[in-house]
């Protein structure tokens, strides 16, 4: 004889260890199934659209640092490229190499801590996760070295960078490529053929490529899915048409397949690290003041400028009135964006994948509520 | 690299399939009008010269006497994209254009939070609620006549309040 359950509802978060950040779900259970969830958003709301307003072209850098705080230097790289698209500023070809450098390391260390938390949702509590951060603390030494701050880096500037990286980073930085190679060979000895992690990721939270381009999703969750869709390739911004690297695509579009496009991207990243170095040359890495001022007043217009963010693509649209302070600046926000289907990823599993599907979308509150 | 639609080009192209629709283009934008919005951009994503199966952005932007929704739309089989913006609440009346949730499920947070914080109104929102604030939190922060400090707090204290707004 089946017994019959009520219906429950349960709120989870904000204040969750597992909700990375202060995200909100209010969830009805039936039994272990779940049959309704409704996002919360706002938590960590702090204006930061009405504050740029307020600000000036290079000031708003340190503003985006705070929007998705594991890829500070992609928020950055993604504002630069529209305030250069807005003031139409020719960038200084040593400042791009130096910040294609830096957003790369980024994204190695926004993809670590993504499959780090995503394992330790999963129960692997600890492990995954510190041999995750470890390699990511190398990545902020080198941070470090190259503009003094670790989280909130500010490091770029219109036109290039702020200051050229010191002469100790280089051997560092190769240093730390290869050691980031052993860690990922680490983790994917561990995890990738794992059969606790096969079993509790595979075949949860299925996504239909065409469902996903229709919710305007993007960057590791729409390359699960076997859609080669990268902007780095696609539509090349900096210098990335000089740079030759592999689309990692995954067909099964679940768990699993996030997790693993995540891991294969921060290879190529590190390959892309190595053109670079490859590929730099002396010289300035910014326009000088008389070209570039510190303050900007770029003519009235509107930009938009795209990259191919650690999360998916990330977009600053700014309108300027001419002034010294951007008339209007919105960020499409991919962290939020990616969550657009998190109804269909979760009605119908069971309360133990709830997180799990979770981890795998790798979002930022930072970035979700700005 | 992405190829950008001309704003000319395009606004022919949308007069063929939706005469009437286009209040005019400059660069590679295209001004609608906003009671033809969904028939446009059904027609973008499903016709085949345009296909653009993706929204990338959905925002609004305040300009005192009116206030104008801009969507930036790509296609991903084309590797092309295009600018949509649309002109309301003409005078500073209450805006609102239709929704395109039912055309592109990823407009919903995003409408949602240009609702929340710009105070457009997505008529067919099948959700239409505030996203970052909560409900009943006085007046739309990006509206350009918000005024940003604490009104509670500067009212009990006259002497900030004098202040607060001025220049010097």
């Amino acid at each position: 004889m089946a017994i019959k359950t009520q219906p429950v509802t349960v709120n989870l978060g904000p204040q969750h260890p597992s909700t990375h950040g202060v995200f909100r779900m209010r969830v009805m259970f039936d039994g272990e199934e779940i049959v309704d969830v409704e996002p919360i958003f706002g938590y960590l709301h702090r204006g930061s659209e009405k504050l740029a307003e307020e600000r000036t072209y290079t000031q708003i850098v340190t503003l985006t640092d705070r929007m998705d705080y594991v890829s500070s230097m992609l928020n950055n790289q993604a504002y630069i490229l529209a305030v250069e698209k807005l003031a139409g500023i020719e960038p200084s070809p040593r400042g791009v190499w130096l910040r294609m450098i830096a957003s790369e390391l980024q994204r190695i260390a926004s993809h670590l801590v993504a499959t780090g938390f995503l394992l330790q949702d999963l129960g692997a509590l600890g492990t995954p996760l510190i041999y995750a951060m470890r390699e990511r603390e190398n990545i902020l030494d080198l941070f470090e070295i190259i503009c003094g701050a670790r989280i909130t880096n500010s490091y770029l500037r219109p036109g290039g960078v702020f200051m050229d990286a010191p002469q100790e980073f280089w051997p560092a930085l190769d240093r730390g490529l290869s050691d980031i190679v052993n860690t990922l060979d680490e983790l994917e000895e561990y995890l990738s053929g794992n059969e606790i992690v096969f079993s509790r990721t595979k075949g949860t939270a299925v996504l239909s490529p065409e469902l996903l381009i229709n919710a305007s999703i993007t960057g590791p969750m729409l390359r699960a899915s076997g859609v080669d869709w990268d902007l780095r390739h696609r539509n090349p911004y900096d210098y990335y048409e000089k740079i030759k690297f592999e689309r990692k695509l995954h067909t099964a579009s679940d768990n699993y397949a996030r997790y693993w496009v995540r891991v294969q991207e921060a290879r190529e990243s590190v390959k892309i690290i190595r053109q670079c170095i490859d590929q730099i040359e002396p010289g300035p890495v910014r326009p000088s003041f008389d070209d570039v001022p510190r303050l900007l007043r770029p003519p009235a217009g509107d930009a938009y400028a795209a990259i191919e963010g650690s999360k998916g693509e990330l977009g600053f649209y700014l309108v300027s009135d001419g002034g010294i302070a951007p008339y209007r600046m919105h960020v499409r926000s991919s962290s939020l964006i990616n969550l657009t289907l998190l109804r269909d990823m979760l009605i119908g599993g069971q309360f133990g994948d709830l997180f799990v599907t979770f981890g795998s979308v790798d979002l930022n509150m930072g970035e979700v509520d700005r | 690299m992405t190829t950008v639609w001309s704003g000319k080009a395009l606004a022919e192209a949308i007069e063929e399939f939706a005469p009437g629709s286009v209040q005019g283009s400059s660069g590679t934008d295209v001004w609608l009008k906003a009671e033809s919005i969904s028939v446009v951009c059904e027609g973008l994503k499903q016709r085949p010269e345009f296909k653009f199966d993706l929204l990338n952005s959905l925002t609004a932007v305040d300009y005192i006497d009116h206030y104008e929704v801009v969507y930036h739309l790509t296609s991903l089989p084309m590797n092309a994209s295009a600018v949509l913006k649309s002109r309301v609440g003409m005078g500073r009346t209450e805006p609102s254009v239709p929704s395109v949730v039912s055309i592109w499920r990823g407009a919903d947070y995003q409408e949602r939070e240009v609702w929340d914080l710009m105070g457009i109104r997505f008529d067919g929102h099948p959700n239409h609620k505030r996203i970052m604030l909560w409900e009943g939190f006085p007046g739309h922060p990006l509206r350009k006549d918000y005024v940003t400090y604490d009104q509670s707090i500067v009212t009990s204290i006259p002497e900030i309040s004098k202040n607060a707004g001025s220049d010097e």
